[in-house]
């Protein structure tokens, strides 16, 4: 197979690699870029544990190839602390629970990021729904929605 | 396998054409990439066209909306003159997967991909939505209805692709609503649905209608009893019973253990109901 360059921004840094056509955004950020923090759960866009941004819109990076991303701008689970500084969410999700195996966690997170900065105030129902398709088998939901509130009240207070 | 960005539409055609493998255009990649990773089709060449001019965009044409074929679902649900001409299409489409799903998956993709249980089908074949095909010979414009061919078939010729999709001007007194039915809250096939739109006159009397099925037949169909039970009344009992009665005897659904045959005939006419009196209120009628 013949293999593509692309270049891309990744968490504001300039990124370049070369892919097979069939290879998903997702394989190239773990496999070669070492960016692991997105996980695959399932491959087949149900779980969301792969949720990267592109060009500001939260997609499932294990149905995007690769080569789509040329030119675009990619932000990962990685880019989401601020050096040592966690995101209110990361924070509140490990200070409330919100997480146990953490294998959703980095999606989640993304995903919820990627809700706040639409919906600031959102009900439990829209966070309910917004985060749908991401699974997680071990907290039963409730924490994660409960971590999402509490960190959007939080935002909120420090951006009036 | 191939990954191909062509600078055209006519190299695109030309590419497809020429293609004697699996060829697949790319839109969303939300069915495309799920199956190729499920090795349910394995493409020689995956052609991507988002790049290309009007793709992903939606323009207002002549009162209506044209809307790029890679245009997504989120984009069509953050156009506010389209959500208020065509709230049904735009929440059939809006029903498709999860947020993340919603940033990429198509109309163009939906009806392509062929599936019988598409959600935003029977929506757009209610609202007489336009499809623009692409091929060797130029464009042609043709209706959504007539695209699906069977399950995962379309009446696509080889070297032929959408580029977009045209819902109409809205007359005034007019408004549309799908309803699907799914055993879970969210994120699940239609086990069956009904799309449905009207136009009703001054005392709110329904001069026309369009009612569509979809998961209860190998394709969407087209029910025109169904709208004539609804042409002439203001949409009561009667009226719904004759459009639901209408709607069971169109049904030829398969029976399988997400729902029977009984199950998704009677339930068609039930969602048709329903979605009648949506479309109907949406009319700004009062009975
Ligand atoms: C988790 C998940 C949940 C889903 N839930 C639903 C649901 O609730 N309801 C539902 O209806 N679907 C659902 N789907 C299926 C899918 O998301 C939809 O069918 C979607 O609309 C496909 O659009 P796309 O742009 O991603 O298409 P793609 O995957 O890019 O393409 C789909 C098919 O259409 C063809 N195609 C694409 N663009 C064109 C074009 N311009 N011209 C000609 N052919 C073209 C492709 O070659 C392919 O055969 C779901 C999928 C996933 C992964
Ligand atoms: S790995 Fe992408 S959605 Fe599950
Ligand atoms: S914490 Fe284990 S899957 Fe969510």
């Amino acid at each position: 197979m013949k293999m593509i360059p692309v270049s891309t921004r990744i968490n504001g840094d300039e990124r370049e690699f070369l892919c097979a056509p069939d290879e998903t955004l997702l394989d190239v950020l773990r496999d070669r870029l070492g960016l692991t923090g997105s996980k695959e759960g399932c491959g087949t866009g149900d779980c969301g544990a792969c949720s990267v941004m592109l060009n500001g819109r939260l997609v499932c990076s294990c149905l995007v190839l690769a080569a789509e991303s040329e030119g675009a701008e990619v932000e990962t689970i990685e880019g989401m602390a601020e050096g040592q500084v966690l995101h209110p969410l990361q924070r509140v999700f490990i200070e409330k629970a919100a997480l146990q195996c953490g294998i959703c966690t980095p999606g989640i997170l993304v995903a919820a990021k990627a809700l706040l900065e639409k919906n600031p105030d959102p009900s439990e129902t829209e966070i309910r729904y917004w985060l749908a398709g991401n699974l997680c088998r071990c907290t039963g939901y409730d924490k994660i929605i409960r971590a999402v509130q509490e960190a959007a009240a939080e935002i909120r207070r420090l951006q009036p | 396998m191939k990954y191909v960005r062509p600078d055209s539409y006519e190299a695109a055609s030309a590419l497809l054409g020429e293609e004697t493998g699996i060829a697949r255009i790319l839109s969303g990649g939300t069915d495309v990439l799920v199956q190729m990773r499920s090795e349910v089709v394995e493409p020689s060449l995956i052609i991507d066209l988002k790049h290309l001019d009007g793709m992903r965009e939606i323009v207002t044409e002549d009162g209506g909306f044209r809307i790029g074929a890679a245009v997504s679902g989120a984009q069509l649900a953050e156009h506010e003159a389209l959500c208020a001409a065509w709230p049904g299409v735009v929440e059939a489409a809006g029903l498709i997967g999860s947020s993340q799903i919603q940033s990429r998956a198509s109309l163009a993709g939906n009806l392509c991909n062929g599936s019988p249980a598409a959600d935003s089908v029977p929506a757009m074949v209610a609202a007489g939505a336009v499809a623009r095909v692409f091929g060797a010979e130029g464009f042609r414009d043709v209706p959504v209805a007539e695209i699906p061919a069977g399950p995962g078939k379309t009446n696509l010729k080889k070297g032929e692709f959408l580029i977009s999709i045209y819902l109409p001007a809205r007359p005034e007194r007019a408004g549309d609503a799908y309803l699907r039915f799914i055993p879970r809250t969210e994120m699940d096939i239609a086990v069956c649905s009904a799309g449905i739109n009207l136009v009703t006159g001054e005392d709110g009397t329904c001069t026309e209608a369009r009612v569509a099925l979809g998961a209860v037949a190998p394709t969407v169909i087209l029910v025109e009893d169904a709208a004539s039970a609804l042409i002439g009344s203001k949409l009561d009992d009667g009226a719904l019973k004759g459009l639901a009665a209408a709607v069971e005897a169109a049904c030829r659904p398969i029976g399988d253990k997400r729902g029977t045959v009984e199950f998704r005939t009677k339930t068609a006419g039930v969602l048709a109901r329903r979605a009648a009196e949506i479309a109907y209120q949406r009319a700004g009628a009062k009975r």
